[in-house]
């Protein structure tokens, strides 16, 4: 009996899981709502069954998600049970940042890097868990699963620990922090397979439906909210549409689909021809963008 | 045309509900890729990529813009580029780390371990190579079997790797010449069987081109063979193996919910497990029945090798982090000094004597590594004499560790026989080790429990057994310090020793010199001598550079938690120049005088000394009083 492929994945994270728990001082969970989030919440779940993750969630919210995210958030740590931390980043709340107004990168930098840095600092936690995989950009693909960040949460590309086995060093210095990524070995695919094959629930957005959205420099973007200015002569218009990837709903773009169940969107990921960042602004800016943004402090 | 391959997207016309069916029995093969970008090697990932369509039209457009900036494959397209993901690589046009990628077809899906060839980055390629099923070597047709494909070879078997496909690509450039492919190929069957590796396949391409890729090209008919992707969706995995090897479970985290539940997780490393067989826990010993296998999904009537399990046994056994569960017929052996290969990794080299700290499975433990049995010329396999080990070296040395650990030979198991090597104060990676055996030794020689002990000993001195661990530069004042110390506590009725750095090398240290490694041997022995008299009961007073901060620790650890005072005698190095009672300052400006601490050695100063005296300020006189006042404050000495 030869395990699979999302066999071994899944034993693989909850084993990464496992060593942080036992070594860390205090971990925590960043929870994005996103898919990849839902998948490493329900392999948190199986780790630590039957006691529960014993580690609580934070989410850094810079306020444009989408309603559904919020809606589906507060669902799920209900139903867990889990302890929520949700952290906004008060110097950006009071500057009034608004991806609309000052753009992705200052809306970016300041209500995601900047916040997530205070959220670390103020509840003194040495780990945090992220979603990121390692297919989904070139500087994540050379990261390491337990990735060391400095006092200044910054990341040395040059400078990473070997990893050989399933051995993981978490020896670190004072204040030093680590973001461990038990995703690392996924693909998007098996992100789905998973879902599928666990059936883990995800926000509705995933799911095509008719939605209210407008077209910009080529990209649908949805108008959630009625904070989003319309430029004149714009008028929302219903396109039957769902998303790859969830973010801040400004920035980012919807895809028209009829797929509007899980084998709907595995069966049209077998025919896509785009990755999934490129419905994420962010990336775009130049070709390291996200090697910068992480030796900054980035997720 | 999808984003996987074209068979794939066949099947989800057919049904996706069908394809998702077959998804549920797809294995996985992780493996690694070696050889330089001379070699095609990125031509032939991103050849693998390209044709398993996992590369998407933005990636690809992304990729043809950087192919035209880079301007080095004129307008093809660059999959170097592709590859290479950090700034620095892409800016030196070279692979420096380790970048993983995965592409799947519907029989497999793959993790490639894409590593740098050069000598340089023999850690990236052994840390690669530690979790591969397979490694794929690649040369070029019109070069054949070089130095850099023999030690790809001899590293990827001694990491484990059974399974090798030498793929001779370029052959465009030889005509396809069969001839010139099985001159190759003899060549390197005979060095594989050299080293022991049993399972070599030779594969004729070109990556460039798309011969022998994912299917056979009719220019190369003479060829019988698998194409690269039927050889990599066919070779086999290690799981079989280990599947049929001895349970061993190391327990990473022990779950306890509430009072009624104690459950022991951890990832099942070899072998098969099922409710009532009998296990004993490595290294205590203690046997028990397994109870339940519980997983989230509910318990399951067997788990084998790779699964994430959580075990509960029948009878209240003491287990913690660390422990290995075992099948009680076949245990793990249990051991505290070993042989093993250590391929060193960090920029400072090994020493000798050194605490370190070692990680096996889920056990971190204090660990020494001793003077190097030979050190193996990658290139050449020649072993050669060494007295440390250098970065990207690999060498054979003897460990020990603190306290015995459940450990199982490499050969039969990475996962209990594999660890690594971490240094205490960087904290980083400095060395990955592969377990040989455990020496006969650590077995028969017991520690011989005597009646008459070292409470008894202090006792009847009315004394308390210390050490007084004197740091500092040469002409600190060190020694005269410790001496009217000495005359102090003497005086007052009390038994003390001292120990002076000068002195030992005249005998216990006559031959070492003043290396980096010969110091720590030093220390380690003057640490030794310390605690053999702090045993007798008497107070020891050790008057030593000791410039590092890793072996005043060793010596600190030496003896029990408070026994161990460690006195800082600060002294500026321009003042202790100055000085300079025995002419050793002017000696080492010459350059007469090698490694000498503060001119081209570093010194360490304390960071949390017990005891701090700024000799700027105070007299030796003074300084001594002030000592006698520390200790007595903190109860060491009876003030009189």
């Amino acid at each position: 009996m030869t395990l699979t492929h999302l066999e071994r994945l899944e034993a693989e994270a909850i084993h990464i899981m496992r060593e942080v728990v036992a070594e860390a001082d205090k971990p925590v969970m960043l929870y994005s709502i996103g898919k990849d989030s839902s998948v490493m919440l329900h392999l948190a779940v199986k780790a630590f069954h039957p006691a529960k993750p014993p580690f609580p969630l934070l989410h850094v919210d810079t306020t444009w998600k989408f309603r559904q995210m919020y809606e589906f958030r507060d669902r799920m740590a209900r139903e867990l049970g889990l302890d929520l931390i949700v952290h906004v980043n008060p110097d950006g709340l009071k500057m009034n940042i608004n991806p609309f107004v000052h753009g992705s990168t200052i809306h970016t930098d300041v209500m995601k890097t900047q916040a997530l840095k205070q959220a670390l600092d103020t509840h003194g936690f040495d780990v945090a868990f992220g979603g990121a995989r390692r297919d989904e950009e070139k500087s994540r693909a050379k990261e390491r699963v337990f990735s060391f960040r400095s006092r200044q949460h910054h990341w040395d590309p040059k400078n990473q620990r070997p990893e050989l086995w399933r051995l993981y060093n978490g020896r670190k210095h004072q204040r030093e922090t680590v973001r461990v990524f038990p995703l690392s070995n996924w693909t998007e695919l098996d992100v789905w397979e998973y879902i599928h094959r666990e059936r883990i629930s995800v926000v509705p957005l995933y799911f095509a439906r008719e939605r209210p959205v407008v077209s910009r420099n080529g990209a649908l973007i949805m108008v959630d909210d009625d904070r989003m200015p319309l430029e004149e002569g714009e008028v929302p218009m219903m396109r039957r549409v769902r998303f790859r990837t969830l973010g801040c709903y400004p920035l980012t773009a919807a895809i028209e689909s009829e797929a509007d169940t899980l084998t709907g969107i595995i069966e049209e990921m077998l025919r896509t021809r785009t990755s999934e960042r490129q419905g994420r602004v962010i990336d775009h800016d130049e070709t390291a963008s996200m090697e910068k943004k992480k030796q900054e402090g980035y997720f | 045309m999808g984003a996987f391959g074209d068979r794939d997207a066949d099947l989800v016309a057919a049904d996706v509900e069908h394809y998702l069916s077959a998804q549920g029995e797809k294995g996985l093969l992780r493996f690694i890729t070696c050889g330089s970008v001379d070699d095609g090697k990125s031509t032939l990932i991103g050849r693998l990529l390209y044709e398993a369509k996992v590369l998407f039209e933005d990636q690809l457009a992304a990729l043809a813009a950087d192919s035209r900036k880079a301007g080095t494959h004129g307008d093809g397209l660059d999959f170097a580029l592709l590859l290479d993901g950090l700034t620095a690589e892409r800016e030196q046009g070279i692979t420096i780390d380790v970048a993983y990628r995965f592409f799947s077809t519907v029989k497999r899906k793959f993790i490639v371990a894409d590593t740098p060839g050069h000598e340089q980055y023999t850690r990236n390629m052994v840390t690669g190579a530690s979790t591969a099923d397979a490694a794929v070597l690649l040369v070029d047709a019109r070069k054949g079997v070089l130095t850099q494909t023999r030690r790809h070879a001899y590293l990827a078997s001694l990491l484990g790797i059974r399974q090798i496909a030498l793929v001779v690509n370029k052959m465009d450039l030889v005509e396809y010449s069969a001839t010139v492919f099985s001159a190759i190929e003899d060549q390197f069957r005979a060095f594989a069987r050299s080293i022991g590796l049993d399972h070599v396949s030779c594969i004729p391409v070109s990556a460039l081109k798309g011969d022998n890729i994912l299917s056979l090209s009719a220019r190369m008919q003479w060829y019988h063979g698998p194409t690269v992707m039927g050889y990599l969706e066919t070779v086999e995995v290690d799981d079989a193996r280990l599947e049929t090897a001895p349970f061993r479970l190391p327990v990473q985290w022990v779950n306890r919910p509430h009072a009624d539940f104690r459950g022991f997780a951890g990832t099942v490393v070899s072998g098969v497990i099922r409710p009532g067989d009998r296990i004993r826990v490595q290294p205590s010993g203690r046997e028990s029945r397994v109870a339940r296998i519980v997983t989230y999904d509910g318990d399951l009537p067997r788990a084998v090798s790779g699964q994430s399990i959580t075990l509960t046994l029948a009878d209240e056994v003491d287990v913690s982090r660390g422990d290995v569960i075992c099948a009680a017929d076949a245990p793990a052996g249990v051991a505290d000094q070993f042989e093993a290969a250590i391929v060193w990794m960090g920029d400072q080299p090994m020493l000798p004597g050194r605490p370190y700290w070692l990680k096996l499975g889920a056990k971190t433990v204090g660990a020494t590594l001793g003077h190097p049995k030979y050190l193996v010329n990658v290139n050449t396999l020649e072993h050669l004499a060494a007295r440390k080990l250098q970065l990207n070296e690999v060498g054979v040395v003897n460990v020990a560790v603190d306290r015995p650990i459940a450990f199982d030979p490499y050969t039969t198991n990475r996962d209990t026989g594999g660890f690594i090597v971490i240094d205490r104060f960087s904290n980083n990676t400095v060395g990955a080790g592969l377990l040989h055996f455990a020496l006969r030794r650590s077995h028969n020689i017991h520690w011989q429990a005597t009646d008459v002990d070292k409470p008894a000993r202090s006792a009847q001195k009315g004394q308390k057994a210390c050490v007084l661990w004197f740091t500092g530069l040469s002409g600190a004042g060190k020694s005269t310090i410790a001496n009217l110390v000495e005359r102090t506590l003497h005086g007052r009725g009390l038994h003390t020793y001292l120990l002076d750095g000068d002195n030992v090398r005249h005998g216990l240290s006559r031959d070492l010199g003043f290396t980096a490694e010969d110091r720590v041997e030093n220390i380690r022995r003057v640490g030794e001598v310390a605690r053999l008299m702090v045993d007798a009961g008497l107070i020891v007073l050790v008057s030593f550079i000791s410039p590092f901060r890793a072996e005043r620790r060793m010596a600190r650890d030496f003896v029990e938690e408070g026994e161990f005072i460690e006195i800082f005698v600060d002294t500026p190095l321009a003042v202790a120049e100055e000085r300079d009672p025995k002419g050793l300052y002017r000696k080492a400006r010459r350059g007469e005088l090698k490694n000498f601490t503060g001119i081209d050695s570093p010194y360490e100063p304390p960071e949390h000394a017990e005891i701090r005296i700024d000799t700027t300020v105070h007299a030796p006189e003074a300084a001594a009083e002030l000592i006698i006042r520390a200790l007595e404050q903190r109860g060491a000495v009876r003030p009189v």
